[in-house]
């Protein structure tokens, strides 16, 4: 029973951290750009996102009477499933963890993948021509950047020789951070892996499917309350698994001195949250066609080559 | 292992609950307007009458992307399990499977020659 208590834990932690790093985002962003963000609901603010929560509950809740109902209303649900299950074998400690599966990457692949159906699900059901092109331009870059992603992730399953999260970051406490050690593959594969990670979860420079400029708000056009609500969580959440994830496949997991495990991991989770939220402030949004060639002619070998080095350093380091 | 399996059937349907209770809660606390107008349900096309149907045929460029996926996808689908037994295997493996990888490439070549994910 140790493990539902976990899984209650740990979505419910998921859940409020998500609340409030969208403030510390708002917050981020008003700096950036000499705002103040967020400032009258509490102390600085800190009561927004519960203010946020209120209102969406309560907004009315529209169904376009061109809309395919069945498929409009699974794909917000859908899609939060999806981004909130990934975190299942993410391990947060020794022994903080949902699922144990041995197949823990694996299982973080398929989800990803999955996200895709709910985002198409959405922009074809809503009958509407801005959230179409944004449901295709999803689709078409979630599918492209997918093979770099598999292939970075792949990096440290081959490093450690299994794909439990758990066994990955031991083989990081007795070596070192992949990221680190056998640089060759690692600090590539990690940043390969960051890449392919902003893609997947629609953040600039990669949020081209649903360039508010050309598009409205692509797949999300047509949703109004907590459906849309649930769009925009679902994305915040697979921003912060994926940091998480980063965090344990790359940077040692739970491993630091001085605190406890936990700390550290969140430490590293929330500092590749936050960085991915400086990039989303500083850059500008990447063309499609730039974006496209950047997946397939460029990051594609790149994988492939880092998987391959990996194998010679697992081959003839005996590491 | 059939108890971490258990427990990811389990956070999944956990999950579920929470997505879904949310859009329940909504149902319920939801603000109802008074008088009723089919203006509001109209697909949003910024203001203007909707022109035209949305569900047409589209660009082939996303067909091909989507043909140069699947190929590289099944090449992941074959590497995943390699890569969790390249110690027991040796060079000989890491060889095999970069035959298998380079014969791969040669399509992907072809496809960046035949300018296919230029996306024009």
């Amino acid at each position: 029973m140790h493990w539902l208590l976990w899984s209650v834990v740990i979505i419910t932690v998921l859940m409020t951290t998500t609340a409030w790093a969208l403030w510390l985002e708002r917050k981020l962003a008003a700096r950036m750009g000499s705002r103040l963000g967020p400032t009258m609901v509490g102390r600085h603010g800190l009561l927004q996102p519960i203010a946020d929560l209120l209102k969406l509950l309560q907004k009315e809740d529209i169904l376009p009477e061109a809309a395919d109902g069945a498929l409009f209303n699974l794909a917000p649900i859908l899609t939060a499933v999806f981004a909130i299950a990934t975190v299942a074998v993410v391990p947060f400690g020794e022994g903080v963890i949902a699922a144990d599966l041995d197949i823990g990457v694996l299982w973080v692949l398929a989800f990803g993948g999955l996200m895709v159906i709910p985002v198409w699900m959405a922009g074809w059901a809503s009958n509407n021509k801005f959230a179409l092109l944004g449901g295709m331009r999803a689709v078409a870059q979630a599918v492209s950047y997918e093979v770099p992603l598999v292939l970075a992730s792949m990096v440290p399953v081959i490093l450690a020789g299994s794909m439990s999260m758990t066994d990955i970051v031991h083989y990081q406490q007795q070596h070192s951070w992949i990221a680190l050690w056998p640089t060759l593959p690692g600090l590539p594969a990690f940043l390969l892996f960051l890449l392919a990670s902003l893609a997947e979860s629609n953040r600039i420079p990669f949020d081209i499917p649903e360039a508010e400029s050309e598009l409205v708000a692509g797949v999300s056009t047509e949703y109004t309350g907590m459906k849309f609500g649930l769009f925009y969580m679902a994305e915040y959440i697979h921003t912060l698994v994926s940091s998480a994830i980063g965090a344990a496949l790359f940077l040692g997991g739970w491993s630091g001195p001085f605190a406890p495990g936990l700390h550290w991991m969140l430490l590293k989770t929330l500092g590749l949250f936050v960085f991915i939220y400086v990039v989303r402030w500083t850059l500008l949004r990447f063309r499609q066609d730039q974006l496209m060639r950047l997946a397939w002619v460029w990051l594609v070998p790149m994988g492939l080559v880092l998987v391959f080095m990996a194998a010679v350093v697992v081959v003839w380091g005996g590491a | 292992m059939a108890t971490a399996s258990l427990a990811a059937i389990v956070f999944v349907l956990i999950s579920a609950v929470v997505a879904s209770s949310l859009v329940v809660a909504a149902k319920l606390l939801r603000v109802r307007a008074k008088v009723d107008s089919p203006l509001k349900r109209r697909t949003y096309e910024c203001g203007e009458e909707p022109l035209g149907p949305t569900w047409i045929q589209f660009h082939p460029r996303y067909y091909v992307v989507a043909l140069v996926f699947v190929i590289f996808d099944l090449e992941a689908a074959f590497l995943l399990p390699w890569s969790l037994i390249v110690r027991e295997l040796g060079m000989a493996g890491v060889i095999e499977v970069a035959v298998f990888a380079l014969i791969l490439m040669l399509g992907w070549a072809y496809a960046v020659k035949k300018d296919a994910l230029k996306w024009q």
